[in-house]
């Protein structure tokens, strides 16, 4: 009998296997973990800061509220006023860059984009490894090239705190002819106002906060699902023992 | 209409009389619930299907709160679905429950399939079932596709460019139809907004009309169960079945815990982990649709990948796109492929058990295949595993009608 759980047990494994096999294919490039912590407020509030300070002049969190940063990071309207809202009045007013989108195309060849939902969509690892990836390059109109992203249109806007570096790389080539270029790590050029260690914990407290902005209800919506699934636990109890009480008689 | 002339002016008994005098409702609640009997020894492969019902009733009813503050609008959508998930009160928990609900209605709907290939449901006298449920998965696979590019984000745009340019493979009239199903010469603003028109109005309704006429059909032939045993045929003096069990109050009784703990799964995906790694909510849809910047690998959601990774296995378009189709319809003729005497995998040979195993990997594994880039080894994989999924169809006739069967018994198997 129970052939269908030989079965299962089958499909099982072949899900594992997929599984297995999904993870073995991912990878790609190194990436440093982000090791972001959502759960710590100074940490989001850092975040904030540095995010109004360094990244809000050009891109935008349009559909990010003023209010809903308030609430979540315990802040309140004065402190919002007073250190977050450089370019905007009202709390429920969401956040714009400051830089007009139409001189940013002029000057950069695209618009900045909007920082909404750039953790969701790309992951905190690679944003965190993008914010400390950039190295000198002489081939770039701004001076830089970035290890995630290459060719990107965006200058070094950290480079007072982080400093300048250069990237080695190191070319082996391959049977075929073709040629495989491999990073091999960064070298200082000039040090900034912050050592390796602070810039690292800089940028992870503003990848802290974009994650933050790009799902605000995070929080709250694992805290109900803990209530949620109590309650779903609860009422499994009790229609189990009605499912009992009127099976009894099923012979 | 003659006992209410003859009687008028008289006491007729309570409300339920008087409803019952002018509606079939005490008939039709016997007929489909109280007095329609179905096996006791239901596993739980048999709670698939009122979990689809129940995934199809939690989608209609997010969906119309969707609709409230969506807006189907090239302009507008992707911005719309961002104010649900930030500014409309529970906004994000309706959203995740159709998002969730979107996934996991594959999930129920192949189990359910995959239960009807195990006991063999599907064979006589149940065909019609089998083919209106084959219609209901059409209808839900283009019900998901017109759902899918509505949010407007990156995922949705390339991978609608992509699946609706496949129809441009049929010769003669490909490149018109193309045009018939975008409504213009690229997917634009047009495309959206009849595909919103079709994900909230004309699928939904063949859905909800599609699952009546199914439920109509199980209940005039009996449900099957894992002997594959017609219970009718063994029936007491009052002509209920021996085997069978009321559907209210047993087997309603049984399928609330199975639909508890189908919910406890459905909120820790919606609470806990509502992308469930890209695969439900892919990360390259929360870019908005980018008409000049190609994604550089564009995947259907995984409940279309078995069927894409057939698609991408086959170096010609045309060819391709026909045994796409067919992967897709093959199922459609499972009543008269299988050719075995015995319906349920409990009383069948070998043969059987080792291809509906090999199918079973195959299945995940053009699943997976299909989320890959089609290049080197993938490829080869995908062509191996696509000959295997048309071989466990169309080899079906030869190798269930020479497996060796076992003795079915008289009555069910039921331990209590």
């Amino acid at each position: 009998m129970d052939k269908f759980k030989k079965v299962a047990a089958l499909m099982l494994l072949g899900m594992c296997f997929s599984a297995a096999a999904a993870m073995a294919a991912g990878g790609g490039m190194h990436m440093e973990k982000a090791d972001i912590d959502p759960g710590n407020v100074s940490s989001l509030q850092r975040g904030a800061r540095n995010f109004m300070n360094y990244c809000a002049g050009c891109h935008s969190a349009q559909y990010v509220r003023y209010k809903t940063i308030g609430k979540d990071l315990d802040l309140s309207e004065e402190q919002l006023i007073d250190n977050l809202m450089f370019n905007a009045d009202k709390t429920y007013e969401t956040i714009q860059a400051s830089m007009p989108s139409a001189d940013a195309g002029r000057w950069y060849g695209v618009t900045p984009p909007d920082l909404s939902l750039m953790v969701r969509a790309k992951g905190a690892d690679y944003v965190f490894n993008f914010l400390k990836g950039f190295y000198v390059s002489k081939d770039s109109p701004t001076g830089v090239n970035n290890l995630v992203l290459a060719g990107t249109s965006m200058p070094h806007v950290l480079w007072e705190l982080q400093g300048y570096q250069t990237a080695s790389f190191s070319t082996h080539e391959n049977k075929d002819g073709s040629v495989t270029t491999t990073f091999e790590g960064f070298e200082t050029l000039s040090a900034g106002s912050m050592d390796a260690e602070d810039y690292g914990e800089f940028v992870r407290d503003t990848v802290n906060f974009l994650a933050f902005i790009s799902e605000p209800i995070r929080s709250d919506r694992r805290k109900l699902g803990v209530w949620v699934l109590m309650f779903l636990i609860f009422f499994y109890i009790l229609a189990s023992m009605l499912k009992k009480q009127i099976w009894k008689d099923v012979k | 209409m003659a006992r209410i002339e003859a009687e008028v002016g008289k006491p007729q008994g309570g409300f339920v009389t008087w409803i019952d005098d002018r509606f079939p409702m005490t008939s039709t609640l016997k007929y489909h619930v109280t007095e329609y009997y179905a096996s006791k020894n239901f596993n739980i492969w048999y709670v698939f299907g009122v979990l689809a019902f129940v995934v199809l009733a939690i989608q209609l009813l997010t969906g119309i709160f969707l609709t409230m503050n969506y807006k189907p609008s090239a302009a507008d959508a992707f911005a719309s679905v961002e104010y649900i998930m930030r500014d409309v009160e529970w906004g994000w928990l309706i959203r995740y429950m159709h998002s969730t609900g979107a996934s996991f209605f594959f999930i129920v709907v192949y189990l359910h399939m995959y239960r009807a290939m195990l006991y063999g449901s599907y064979k006589k006298p149940r065909e019609l079932i089998w083919l209106i449920g084959m219609l209901i998965f059409l209808v839900l696979m283009a019900e998901a596709f017109a759902g899918y590019l509505l949010p407007w984000g990156q995922m949705s745009y390339w991978g609608a460019q992509v699946i609706i340019s496949l129809f441009g493979a049929i010769p003669w009239v490909g490149d018109a139809l193309v045009e018939i199903i975008r409504g213009d010469y690229s997917i634009s603003d047009i495309t959206l907004n009849r595909f919103f028109a079709l994900h909230v109005v004309l699928l939904p309704l063949a859905l909800i009309a599609l699952v009546f006429v199914h439920i109509v059909a199980l209940h005039e032939v009996g449900s099957n169960n894992p002997d594959g045993i017609e219970i009718k045929k063994n029936k007491d003096a009052s002509g209920k079945p021996l085997d069978g069990i009321a559907f209210h109050p047993y087997h309603t009784s049984k399928d609330l815990v199975a639909i508890i703990v189908f919910l406890m799964i459905f909120s820790a995906v919606v609470f806990f982990a509502p992308d469930m790694g890209g695969y439900f909510l892919e990360h390259a849809n929360f870019e908005p649709a980018n008409l000049t910047a190609t994604p550089e690998h564009i995947a259907p959601v995984w409940y279309f990948t078995p069927f894409y990774a057939i698609l991408r296995a086959v170096p010609d378009k045309l060819w391709g796109f026909i045994l796409f189709v067919t992967a897709v319809l093959l199922p459609v003729f499972l009543p008269w492929l299988d050719r075995s005497r015995v319906r349920s995998i409990r009383y069948r040979g070998w043969i059987y058990k080792s291809a509906l195993a090999v199918f079973t990997v195959t299945f995940f594994m053009l699943g997976w295949l299909g989320t890959m880039p089609a290049d080197g080894l993938y490829v080869l994989m995908a062509r191996i595993f696509s000959v295997l999924y048309f071989a466990f169809f169309l080899l079906m006739p030869y190798y269930t009608a020479i497996d060796k069967t076992k003795p079915v018994p008289e009555r069910v198997v039921y331990h209590g």
